[in-house]
């Protein structure tokens, strides 16, 4: 029976496969009272056994792929299996409380766990998470389950799951797995972002798509259009391998332009750079081509954890991205987060309007503590490349003088500490409140730099949610009102020899960007996955044209007006 | 029974792929194997032990070999703990 269930378009491109559907094993780790000790350690054993037999096979799967680093963490895992102070005290719990194998291992490793979260160390949070894993297999084996991982297959599959743990994603093998679907999720989560990084088409928020699909039956995963088509015929199949081709040539024509110059056909340069979250998102980055990174967004830092990560925690990250990015210039934005979020250790308020609330900048400039622990964190690693910072939500000159002047503050704190800190650091804002692109010429005499953050800047202007349907429609980058707004931060910026950027999604819209060009716009900022499109694009345009463009969409009075006169202008390959 | 100070000057400190190195070399031994860091004493062949006390490059621990072939077991893991290549 053929069936389409709707999701989310997480990751572009089609692909066509067998699903392997990922169940989540359920495991039970009630404590029971035995009376046979010996045979209940053998059981322990037994399983413990079984275990070091699964991982030996992955082990060596993994390496005769050739993947030596992910052959190493399967290594970590066997040593964890036969520590003798783990198996060791688990046996002696199991004789002395006389209690099921279960819950005497469960005790050890939580124990365990504890200590590893309480070292300051991502790479220890990481073998925390290491510890879980085997421990779950080691579970299932005394319940007599056996865990059917994703390594167990050789052939090409569409992954089926409900969601993707951080650990299953890095296990991932582009080569084996050629689509992913999730029941739950957004663009945003965990798998969405390595899905998008590792190329692999992606649907997540689908719902219930682990209990529809039947294993080994074929799958199509649109990851354009958001949608995974069941048992399709054979003429949706042939649609559809057609599509795929015809993204895989968009695909491979685009790579080719890596390495050409961000310029248009007369000449005209500017930066094109990348939207970033995360670490791992770095190497996409890279593989675009980007020029550096225009806003690295720090707030999964703070997302999904009991408690604040410590300077040094936030160090090691900021370290490990300024390192991996050379010399390429990496703009880190200060915490943006709110009461919309999750976050249990801020003990935020509830309000009414979490969007119009105590969030960002406000809220670091209320919780100084916070402040200056990622400010010191950022100064720290600002000396292992090319750092840039900017501040969020900045509403008033006031709000500005405060963040900046704490910033100067914490730096002279760190060098009295004789701690290294670079010299050369821009400090820069983000415009979306309108309050700040009115006022530009104020706050360009003082920022090094700004960075439009269209997003919502475009929200604040029109007063609409853009997530909520029935208004979204006021959600309109290319409106006159908008290009002015833009208009007057790019030439404010630039009568103080300053320059602007844009983060906001606007940037990558092809409708927009000529316009953008032709306002002068320095830098653009776009996800990874849209750079070299966006390159694309503004390499076909001359600026003259452009200018021509924008000076006309200024003096326009709807966003159907700029889109008609940009789609019928005869440069633009819309 | 034998005892040295050693200054671990593996790059990274005793994480990851060294702490693994580590263990199981020592593990390919017969002597019991100890490890001190300020104070704290661990087990060689325990890999949750020599992770959890987190050796730095640059740190010095004292490290205990005994039995019958402790001294190829403390040469052996001194080169684990002070090869410079990672």
């Amino acid at each position: 029976m053929t069936k389409q269930l709707n999701g989310i378009a997480a990751s572009s491109g089609i692909a066509i496969g067998k699903a392997f559907i990922l169940q989540e094993p359920k495991l039970c780790i009630e404590e029971r009272k035995i009376d046979d000790v010996l045979s209940e350690i053998k059981r322990f054993e037994h399983a413990l056994e079984l275990t070091k037999q699964d991982l030996v096979m992955i082990r060596d799967s993994v390496k005769m792929k050739m993947d030596q680093e992910k052959a190493e963490i399967f290594e970590a895992h066997l040593l964890i299996l036969e520590d003798p102070e783990l198996v060791d005290k688990v046996k002696v719990t199991i004789e002395k409380e006389k209690i099921n194998a279960e819950s005497a291992w469960n005790t050890e490793v939580q124990t365990i766990i504890g200590i590893f979260g309480q070292i300051n160390d991502s790479y220890m949070k990481e073998r925390a998470a290491d510890i879980k894993d085997v421990s779950k297999r080691v579970l299932l084996h005394l319940s007599g389950q056996q865990w059917k991982s994703i390594d167990w297959t050789a052939e090409e599959v569409i992954l089926i799951a409900e969601d993707l743990s951080p650990s299953e994603t890095a296990q991932l093998d582009p080569g084996v797995v050629k689509g992913i679907v999730t029941d739950i999720g957004g663009r945003t989560s965990h798998s969405a972002i390595m899905a998008r990084t590792m190329q692999i088409p992606a649907v997540v928020g689908t719902k219930e798509s682990t209990q529809l699909v039947e294993p080994g039956t074929i799958v199509i995963v649109d990851g354009l259009e958001g949608n995974v088509i069941l048992n399709p015929s054979t003429e949706q199949i042939k649609t559809y391998e057609t599509k795929r081709c015809a993204h895989q040539k968009i695909q491979s024509e685009l790579t080719r332009i890596i390495g050409l110059p961000v310029q248009t056909e007369d000449g005209f340069r500017v930066e094109l750079v990348a939207n970033i979250g995360s670490l791992i998102e770095v190497e996409a980055v890279l593989q675009n081509d980007a020029m550096g990174i225009g806003l690295f967004r720090t707030e999964f830092l703070f997302m999904e954890r009991e408690q604040m990560p410590s300077e040094e925690e936030q160090f090691q990250v900021y370290q490990a991205v300024l390192t991996k990015m050379e010399q390429k210039p990496v703009i880190f934005r200060t915490l943006d987060i709110g009461g919309d979020k999750h976050l249990p250790y801020l003990e935020l308020p509830q309000e009414m309007n979490p969007f119009l609330g105590f969030r960002a900048i406000r809220l670091c400039l209320e919780r100084k503590d916070l402040f200056r622990t990622q400010l010191r964190a950022l100064l720290r690693a600002s000396v292992y490349g090319h750092l840039k910072i900017m501040f969020p939500m900045i509403a008033t000159l006031d709000e500005w003088h405060q963040a900046k002047n704490l910033l100067m503050e914490v730096k002279e704190e760190l060098l009295c500490e004789k701690v290294p800190v670079s010299h050369d650091i821009s400090v820069g804002m983000m415009v979306e409140i309108p309050s700040t692109a009115v006022m530009a010429e104020q706050f360009a005499k003082e920022v090094d730099f700004f960075s439009i953050g269209t997003n919502d800047l475009i929200q604040y202007t029109f007063a609409a949610d853009r997530m909520n349907e029935r208004v979204s429609y006021l959600y309109q980058p290319c409106h006159p009102t908008i290009l002015r707004l833009v208009k007057m931060v790019i030439d404010a910026a630039h009568k103080e020899g300053k320059w602007t950027g844009m983060c906001g999604e606007m940037a990558s819209d092809p409708i927009a960007i000529p316009l953008l060009i032709g306002l002068g716009l320095d830098e653009f900022s776009t996800n990874p996955q849209t750079i070299l499109q966006t390159k694309k694009i503004i390499r076909a345009l001359t600026r003259e044209e452009a200018q021509h463009l924008a000076e006309k969409a200024l003096s326009m009075a709807t966003s159907e007006q700029v889109e008609t006169l940009v789609k019928n202008s005869a440069r633009t390959p819309v | 029974m034998i005892t040295k100070t050693i200054v671990v000057t593996r790059k990274n400190g005793i994480h990851a792929r060294p702490a693994s190195q580590f263990v199981k070399v020592a593990t390919s031994f017969e002597s019991e194997v100890t490890v001190i860091k300020n104070g704290k004493s661990g087990n060689g062949k325990s890999i949750m032990g020599i992770m959890a006390m987190a050796i730095a490059s640059g740190e010095e621990i004292i490290l205990s070999t005994s039995g019958v072939d402790e001294e190829q077991a403390m040469e052996a893991l001194e080169n684990v703990l002070t090869e410079l290549e990672d």
